[in-house]
């Protein structure tokens, strides 16, 4: 398993490869587009991550100790920014969820680019995750 | 006050010279800003008379006995009358000057509001106000133990005046509706509006936050009983603005916050109230906002504003046309009476990674509620693309916008 770590120096990896924001801008589309969708029973009021300009639902399992994220939004930009994440943080132990840092959000250069609003839709994805981590830790002990 | 000589036709290629922002290149590109509904660029001449307060004669007004302070107080009192012409008040002492159109709705609530409004009362909102010009009246409304009532809108963004014999019933003792409507663009018939709420005596106070910077305003003419707007929607600087008020009523307000200036005497048995306006304008004023937002209005009569409203309708008529053209488009906001603003949904992609992608190309524009839920909660649509028109941007900036636009359409509308 890869730790958290070593997968985000990759995606920074990824993104040296761009000069511009305008190509950051369309490979986040990119991973976005590619994301596969929610079941929509999954959709729920319940699972909707307050403190977003767009829609975002997530929702998380754990299998022996590993937890995995699934989730969807309206923009694709969103989408995006929450597939990096879970390419993060999917396939993770809760204690390795809880402490990560995700320094690569801002070596990436994403939060730069946002307005406010946009960047507290991020800080709330990452709290909901890291608030999954929390439930499974204890469920745990 | 030196004014700059009027300029004979408009020619927007020497407008924009006027405005340092609009050579900006945002990720290398030429910006194009078509955000001017949510604050409009500031000419050099506004920026200028910023630098040169503070650089020169920065000192508090109407208190020094030296050189600095009576220059200041000269500049900042001139402005005052700059304001009353500019919309055509009876009287300077008609203008309070505020931090803009927000505070100058809640200072008419907390003030007119608080003394006038009672229980069972209703006071009467449209379905198309901005945030700003709604939470202020429910905040009395609770205090009060009254109830808003609200002017509602067709399929095309227009109120439905037809439904004012209703609601300026024996209850209704206050209307307050928006000039212009910034998340749709519309024109309200204000002074229709007006003639009719004072047919039962009702007084209005008029949101002109939009209208300001694009219809020439009289106050008089319009016979509103309160108008409020910002000046950094009208070029000027942002944290200044002005409520306008007919002095009977301004008179029988009681004041709004305590402090310095607004007193005649003070004692610890009591204290009197300075005359209008400055009752309403507690402690040291925002002087270097107030000389700057003076300096805009000098620069509203420096060019032709007929030639420039016109640029504006001409911007709106090409963008709305290009936009027609394209299926996945559909405008939000369709009034026969419309200001420079036009927002629009697209099928199948969302309003902010639409938004998102402008802005890769150098394209300013507003994505979101506007700050108007209720609007966007009638349509039944999470938000709007919106772009607004000044008269400095050019139907080259419209065509490359439409250009770009169709280019996130084919990315994101998948």
């Amino acid at each position: 398993m890869r730790t958290i770590a070593e997968i985000e120096n990759e995606i920074i990896d990824d993104f040296a490869l761009f000069d511009t924001w305008e190509e950051k801008y369309q490979y986040i589309i990119e991973i976005g587009q590619k994301l596969k969708p929610l079941a929509a029973e999954f959709k729920t009021d319940d699972n909707k991550i307050k403190g977003c300009q767009s829609s975002v639902w997530l929702t998380a399992s754990e299998n022996n100790g590993i937890i995995e994220f699934s989730a969807d939004s309206d923009s694709v930009f969103v989408k995006g920014e929450i597939a990096l994440l879970m390419e993060v943080l999917s396939n993770q132990t809760p204690d390795a969820i809880v402490n990560a840092e995700l320094g690569f959000i801002d070596q990436i250069g994403l939060r730069s680019h946002m307005a406010q609003t946009r960047a507290n839709g991020l800080a709330a994805m990452i709290k909901q995750m890291k608030l999954y981590a929390v439930g499974f830790q204890h469920k745990n002990v | 006050m030196e004014l700059t000589s009027v300029k004979s036709t408009f020619d927007v290629t020497a407008i924009r010279k006027d405005f340092p922002v609009l050579s900006e290149m945002p990720y290398g590109k030429p910006l194009v800003y078509f955000d001017n509904a949510a604050t409009s660029q500031k000419p050099q001449v506004v920026i200028d008379a910023l630098v040169n307060y503070y650089s020169h004669y920065n000192a508090n007004v109407h208190r020094g006995v030296h050189f600095l302070s009576q220059k200041a107080s000269d500049a900042f009192d001139a402005v005052r009358e700059k304001v009353r012409s500019f919309i055509n008040a009876a009287t300077e002492r008609e203008i309070i000057f505020v931090r803009g159109t927000t505070e100058g709705v809640n200072l008419v609530a907390a003030t007119y509001g608080r003394k006038n409004i009672q229980q069972g009362d209703t006071i009467l909102v449209s379905a198309m106000e901005h945030h700003s010009n709604i939470v202020p009246w429910q905040m009395l409304c609770e205090e009060k133990g009254a109830r808003l009532n609200v002017i509602p809108m067709n399929e095309k963004g227009e109120l439905v005046l037809d439904s004012l014999e209703d609601l300026l019933n024996d209850n209704c003792k206050f209307v307050a509706v928006t000039h212009t409507a910034n998340s749709l663009g519309t024109i309200n018939p204000i002074k229709e509006i007006i003639a009719k709420a004072h047919s039962k005596n009702i007084p209005v106070l008029v949101d002109g936050a939009q209208a300001v910077a694009h219809d020439e305003v009289d106050v008089q003419d319009l016979d509103c009983d309160f108008f409020v707007f910002s000046a950094h929607k009208m070029l000027g600087p942002t944290g200044i603005g002005a409520v306008y008020g007919k002095l009977s009523l301004l008179e029988e307000m009681p004041p709004y916050h305590g402090g310095g200036e607004m007193i005649k005497s003070v004692s610890f048995k009591g204290t009197t109230w300075n005359e209008v306006p400055y009752k309403f304008e507690a402690g040291t004023p925002n002087i270097a906002d107030v000389i700057a937002m003076g300096a805009a209005i000098d620069y509203w009569y420096s060019f032709d504003r007929a030639a420039a409203h016109q640029q504006e309708i001409d911007l709106l008529n090409y963008c709305t046309s290009k936009l027609a053209d394209i299926p996945s488009v559909r405008i939000i906001g369709t009034a026969k009476n419309k200001a420079a603003v036009i927002s629009f949904v697209i099928d199948k992609a969302n309003a902010m990674d639409v938004g998102m992608f402008l802005d890769t190309k150098g394209i300013a524009v507003r994505t979101g509620q506007h700050c108007a839920e209720p609007v966007m909660d009638w349509f039944g649509i999470p938000g709007t693309i919106r772009a607004s028109f000044m008269f400095y941007n050019t139907l080259e900036e419209v065509d490359y916008f439409i250009e770009q636009l169709k280019k996130a359409i084919q990315l994101l509308a998948v």
